[in-house]
């Protein structure tokens, strides 16, 4: 796949904080891109870095060909769909959407057919004459998005696109922006700090920690396979032990099995973090391959799926189990916990600080 | 840069006039328009002189008065007007006399004096300041309304208090920095105020701008720079110390 | 009932004070304009049509226009500052800005009768400007500059300023950052975002302060009497005039009449312009 945006070394300070600290990404033609982390993490300025709203101290970032930190904000091939949507409040529905194809001096006509083909395509074509007051949420999102969209626009940024919006109304904007994506063929950087829209609905993550890219990945490599401790940490739940690496796994007091996420890069002997989900724990009475043995402490129940606390003798924190179906265990009961190698990863301990 | 012209135009035209007053009125010689060397001999004439004299007390009068009429009156018709009340009518009139142009004012305030057959004195601007005083006040005070928690005052009644104690001891309070400049704004608003005053006022009885008016109309002396100077450094003080004020009690 | 009685102690007083010295007077007022005027002042209670009619006299039509033009001017050139100003200042890092928001309105506090006389000491043909202008030798004689309409304009220009700064400042201060960032990322330059975006936001407020300069312009007459020396009449000369002098106070009250109609004209497109933007932040 051809490389369509190329982030290198970028790096940008307000004052004595550093936002960025050397970020390099390579997003690819068509893609749907997500930059997933924590507020304060630099994503944002990332993201106003592309749209022009900013420009890096440092570092390089080309679109296709050019060098798009040399072009002004309002002539890059890149539109923003903002958080707060950013509607022109005096502006009705088809207004907003024809602003900026009357900034590229477009016929009437050619105006008038683009901006009714995108409010059919998000489903606004009885709304064109409102104004963004008096549209709820979802229809003031899809007008935001119609309005970026019509541009056609090599690259299309969206920042924390389903925030603003209630769970019910972000389930079905989720769904429908990734066919919208598919259908218009452009490439999407969604900027979140949610995971789950971002797991949801990219195809691959730079999870930004601090200023700097954590891990990039399919969400189901950042999610089997974290790197780093913050990524196992911030993507989905985990149990952590740290220890020293052994064969096959990471003694800690005992031996706890795992394998390395990243092959070679943890040597016998070396200190390491063991990260195991939830979910690949299994939790049961008289198991053969038992890992640890312990305590129930608390027992919730979630319909589809039930999460047990277990302490076991000697750690501070209990362990999180998670497995289908209904509970089966009372509190106080007395279980053992199981997982094999693959379903453990050894990776190395945060870097202090 | 350029853009900035009409930003600099503005403080320039806004300043140089009040300058040229100030430096004015330290001139030693008879003309108000040009220097022939320093000198106070202004001042002190001033300060003999009985009309201006008379004119600031009948002025403070009728702003003390006015303002403590306004005071009372504002302060309630805002909580009124805020908490008791929807009407669009209500508001408009508590807000109208502060767009009426003054001298729609002053001929309505002296045509209705005439029919009640009411003398002209200082009593009838007295009470003439006090409305558009009122409204001052009762603006200032919803706005600080509108930024306070009714729940502080519904919490009051829940707690088992009547509704004059809830007034006294939870409102007000909440209320007073609010009353205060309301008050200030009234007070500042009437010691100002000419037009209403010089056509409700008896003719045994000018404020001190009717005394400057007539000044002004029947001959420039410099003795008008050196009031002017008194008046603007009075009022800079003023303004500046209330600035001061509401800086202090916004940190609190 | 209670909550009733309440509502009663409250309201009643401020609105009960307001009615007697505001409302009573201002339905006189409008009851004056169709009476006649008596023999020797007072009022004839006879319906006439006569103070209109008089109204629309060239002679006293001419001062209404003239008022207008002149009150017009001072607005036109108001806001032609004023905006540019007030954009400086919501651009200003928040102490200067805080600097330049009570440099403003301090000269606004000040005496409105000093701020009308400071004008006669500059325009006068001793005065500064006319000092500036012989001494530079661009002029050999004084030039005549008090008593003249554009004395007016400056002197009402003067003490309005700021009533046309501070709306605009306040719409400007509140407009949202991202509609800028917005329209330059959908193409448009920043002289075109301005026009297209923070303009027609700002027009409400606009409205606001060209009725707040416009008005009290319109209906003065300290400022034409004290700068433009009675040459230049204005319709405010003319009600004064009526009340205090002629003593025809239905003829008067007919002119200030024509007043307030501008006055709710211009108070019906601007609520009609701050509607158009409703639901909006700018409304």
């Amino acid at each position: 796949m051809t490389s369509l945006l190329t982030i290198t070394d970028v790096r940008r300070s307000f004052g004595d904080v550093t936002a960025l600290d050397g970020v390099s990404l390579d997003i690819r033609e068509g893609e749907f891109f997500a930059l997933l982390g924590p507020s304060g993490c630099g994503k944002t300025t990332l993201l106003r870095i592309l749209a022009g709203f900013e420009s890096p101290d440092a570092g390089t970032v080309t679109l296709g060909a050019d060098d798009l930190t040399a072009i002004p904000a309002h002539r890059r091939p890149v539109n923003l769909m903002f958080q707060s949507y950013a509607l022109f409040p005096h502006l009705s529905v088809e207004k907003n959407v024809a602003y900026g194809l009357e900034r590229e001096k477009l016929g009437r006509a050619e105006i008038r057919e683009r901006v009714g083909e995108v409010l059919d395509r998000v489903g606004l074509a009885g709304a064109a004459k409102r104004r963004p007051h008096q549209l709820s949420g979802g229809q003031r999102q899809r007008v935001a998005l119609a309005r970026a969209i019509v541009k056609r626009p090599r690259l299309l940024l969206l920042d924390e696109p389903l925030s603003a919006l209630d769970r019910k109304v972000r389930a079905e904007m989720q769904l429908w922006l990734k066919q919208l994506q598919h259908e218009v063929g452009i490439t999407f950087v969604v900027v979140t700090h949610d995971q789950e829209e971002a797991m949801s609905m990219a195809d691959r993550i730079a999870v930004l920690n601090h200023g700097r890219v954590e891990q990039v990945d399919t969400p189901v490599a950042l999610y089997g396979a974290p790197r780093t401790h913050f990524v196992a940490d911030f993507i989905g739940g985990n149990n952590f032990f740290a220890g020293t690496a052994v064969p096959g796994g990471l003694l800690d007091g005992t031996v706890l099995p795992g394998l390395p996420s990243v092959p070679d890069t943890i040597a016998e002997g070396d200190a390491a973090v063991l990260a195991v989900r939830p979910e690949q724990i299994r939790i049961g009475t008289g198991l053969d391959d038992a890992v640890l043995r312990g305590t129930v402490l608390d027992v919730s129940f979630y319909g589809g799926t039930s999460r047990f606390a277990v302490r076991v003798a000697d750690r501070a924190t209990p362990i999180q189990v998670q497995r289908q179906g209904a509970p089966g265990f009372v509190p106080d009961q007395e279980v053992d916990l199981s997982w094999s190698e693959a379903e453990a990863v050894l990776i190395q301990p945060a870097a202090s600080g | 840069m350029l853009k900035k012209i009409p930003f600099w135009f503005a403080y320039v035209f806004l300043y140089v006039p009040i300058l040229v007053v100030v430096v004015m009125s330290v001139n030693a010689g008879d003309s108000p328009y040009s220097w022939s060397g320093f000198g106070l001999g202004w001042y002190a004439e001033l300060a003999h002189d009985q009309e201006i004299r008379t004119g600031l007390v009948n002025t403070l009068i009728v702003a003390a008065g006015s303002t403590a009429i306004a005071t009372v009156l504002g302060t309630m018709l805002a909580v009124g007007l805020a908490r008791h009340t929807r009407s669009k009518v209500l508001d408009a009139i508590a807000t109208l006399p502060v767009i009426l142009p003054d001298i729609v004012m002053a001929i309505g305030l002296l045509a209705f004096y005439s029919l009640i057959q009411l003398t002209l004195g200082l009593y009838s601007v007295l009470l003439a300041h006090a409305v558009f005083g009122t409204a001052a006040v009762a603006a200032v005070v919803r706005t600080r309304l509108t930024s306070a928690d009714p729940a502080l005052e519904e919490a009051s009644r829940d707690l088992g208090a009547n509704g004059l104690t809830t007034f006294l001891r939870i409102t007000l309070p909440t209320l007073a920095p609010g009353i205060v400049a309301g008050a200030l704004l009234a007070f500042t608003l009437s010691v100002d105020e000419f037009v209403i005053a010089f056509f409700t006022a008896g003719p045994q009885s000018p404020t001190l701008p009717i005394v400057i008016y007539s000044m002004v109309r029947f001959g420039v002396t410099p003795e008008i720079n050196a009031l002017a100077t008194v008046l603007l450094a009075v009022t800079f003080t003023a303004i500046l110390a209330v600035q001061r004020l509401t800086r202090l009690t916004e940190r609190r | 009932m209670k909550a009733k009685l309440e509502r009663i102690t409250l309201l009643g007083p401020g609105l009960g004070y307001l009615t007697a010295l505001m409302v009573v007077p201002l339905a006189l007022v409008l009851s004056y304009t169709i009476f006649q005027r008596g023999r020797f002042g007072g009022l004839v209670y006879e319906p006439t049509t006569e103070n209109f009619r008089r109204a629309v006299d060239p002679l006293y039509l001419d001062v209404l226009v003239t008022s207008v033009w002149i009150a017009g001017v001072t607005t036109l050139l108001a806001l032609l500052i004023g905006y540019p100003t007030a954009y400086v200042i919501a651009h200003l890092p928040k102490r200067a800005k805080t600097i330049a928001l009570v440099a403003l309105v301090l000269p606004f506090w000040t005496n409105f009768l000093i701020r009308t006389y400071a004008w006669i000491v500059l325009l006068s043909p001793a005065g500064l400007v006319n000092d500036a202008l012989t001494g530079w030798g661009l002029v050999d004689e004084p030039l005549q500059l008090l008593y003249t309409k554009p004395a007016i304009i400056a002197g009402l220009l003067y003490s309005y300023l700021p009533l046309m700064v501070l709306p605009l400042y306040a719409s400007l201060e509140k407009q949202d950052g991202h509609l800028l960032e917005a329209a330059a990322n959908l193409g448009a330059r920043p002289a075109r975002a301005f026009w297209t975006v923070t303009l027609p936001l700002t027009l409400p407020a606009m409205l606001t302060g060209c009725v707040f300069v416009f008005v009290p312009s319109l209906g003065n007459f300290v400022v034409p009497e004290l700068l433009g020396g009675g040459r230049t009449a204005m319709v405010g000369n003319l009600v004064r005039d009526q009340f205090l002098k002629a003593r025809d106070w239905p003829f008067g009250a007919t002119l200030a009449l024509a007043v307030v109609a501008m006055l709710v004209v211009l108070l019906l497109i601007q609520a009609w312009s701050g509607r158009r933007l409703q639901g909006s932040d700018h409304a």
